[in-house]
């Protein structure tokens, strides 16, 4: 019998193709997991409709769990709610970081951007932890990231943008 | 009823695709890096929202299409997307009047679009919602910092609104299918987020010091598949590869 504590066990064993250090699990992908018979539907939600990453990640669930027995395996996605970093797990936000991407800072979110020229959140750098950071670009080496450079130490970073 | 919700669901995701092609044609050739990675960033977003229109308006459908075939297998006169999305980009001041004038379209609409009876459309909506808040304030931010830049980014700006001003009316002047949507509760009252829509777009060019033509904006068509000869140019490019090996997969 599988039970669901198994399979979320599982899933953690499941990384995001762009963010190697980071599981399905860290980033709040994955909603629910629906048992059925000896085989199970997991439903996830894409973070940015214009994700690449999300075929490859439904292939790489059915994977994992098939190669553990469990069959078969359903993919479901939801695009509601709408997928917020607020999702992430802290879990997910200390390995984002050691990885060198500043980890999304909550309450900056979506809402806050619609002024014109505003100040955009100062996260810490990850290379120095210095909180002089400046913001380059909205728009970083992914959908999810937005592109700073450090003050202090000069090195360029990317920041998990709150959404 | 079904049909017109399949076609509504063409104007919105054509828009999208076709406009997401355009600002992918500027994928290694725009003026700085993290403009480059901007604009192919936007393209990516709207070309996503395409695609969950597009494979839903294939499942409404039920005749086993996909989203694929609605992307590279319909012809010019069933792209539904309004003529300014299709516009050349021919420099960056007018990618960015383009953009600019879409993403201001593109906000009010989804923000009412999440409040749809239609489900599906709803939370699509409420998906982009997130992403197009991004694509509004930089498109906004540029147009004011090129507008009131130097004399050479002005003139250029302002050659861009004057050329693209006709097109922008189109967007917010309903058609059949907008008036049978909006009946059923699924589609958005355009009537209603016109105002809306000149008291932003002008306050953003005061704001870019930039002049407000005056002249009413008369462009139509798109949306009822008459387009100009750029969409047929753009096509040919977007389909080329399934038009010339069908069935042809990764
Ligand atoms: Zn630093």
């Amino acid at each position: 019998m599988v039970t669901i504590n198994k399979i979320w066990k599982l899933l953690e064993q499941v990384y995001d193709p762009e963010i190697p250090v980071l599981t399905v699990v860290d980033m709040g992908v994955v909603r629910h997991i629906n048992p059925f018979g000896y085989g199970v539907e997991v439903v996830i939600t894409p973070t940015y409709s214009g994700c690449p990453a999300m075929k490859s990640i439904e292939f790489n669930i059915i994977a994992e769990l098939e190669a553990n027995g469990i069959h078969p395996v359903k993919v479901t996605t939801v695009l509601s709610p709408a997928w917020t970093t607020d999702w992430m797990s802290e879990e997910g936000r200390r390995k984002l970081k050691e990885y060198g991407i500043a980890p999304p800072i909550p309450g900056t979110n979506a809402k806050r951007i619609e002024a014109l020229f505003a100040e955009a959140p100062q996260p810490e750098c990850p290379h120095c932890e210095s909180k002089e950071t400046k913001l380059i670009s909205q728009f970083g080496s992914t959908a999810c990231k937005a592109l700073y450079q450090c003050n202090s130490c000069k090195e360029p970073f990317d920041y998990f943008k709150c959404h | 009823m079904k049909q017109s919700l399949i076609n509504y669901i063409f104007q919105l995701a054509d828009n999208k695709l076709i406009l997401g092609q355009r600002l992918s044609e500027w994928c290694g050739h725009a003026p700085e890096l993290e403009i480059d990675i901007a604009l192919t960033n936007i393209a990516l977003d709207l070309i996503g929202q395409s695609r969950n229109l597009y494979s839903y308006a294939a499942e409404l459908e039920g005749k086993g299409r996909t989203e694929d075939d609605m992307a590279y297998l319909r012809d010019c006169e069933a792209y539904r997307n309004v003529l300014l999305a299709e516009q050349p980009n021919e420099d960056f001041a007018y990618t960015i009047a383009r953009q600019f004038f879409f993403d201001v379209y593109n906000h009010l609409f989804h923000k009412e679009l999440v409040n749809s009876k239609d489900e599906q459309l709803a939370a699509i909506a409420e998906k982009s919602l997130k992403e197009i808040n991004y694509h509004i304030r930089f498109s906004s931010e540029w147009v004011i910092r090129l507008g009131d830049g130097t004399e050479v980014s002005h003139a250029k700006m302002q050659t861009a609104v004057d050329d693209l001003w006709d097109y922008i009316g189109e967007m917010t002047t309903m058609n059949e299918t907008d008036r049978l949507m909006l009946a059923e509760g699924v589609g958005v009252d355009l009537n209603k987020i016109r105002t809306a829509y000149f008291h932003k777009v002008k306050e953003i060019l005061a704001e870019a010091t930039l002049n407000i033509p005056e002249e009413e904006p008369f462009q139509k068509g798109g949306k009822d598949g008459l387009h100009s000869e750029h969409l047929g140019h753009l096509l040919t490019e977007l389909q080329w590869m399934q038009r010339a090996y069908p069935g042809a997969q990764w």
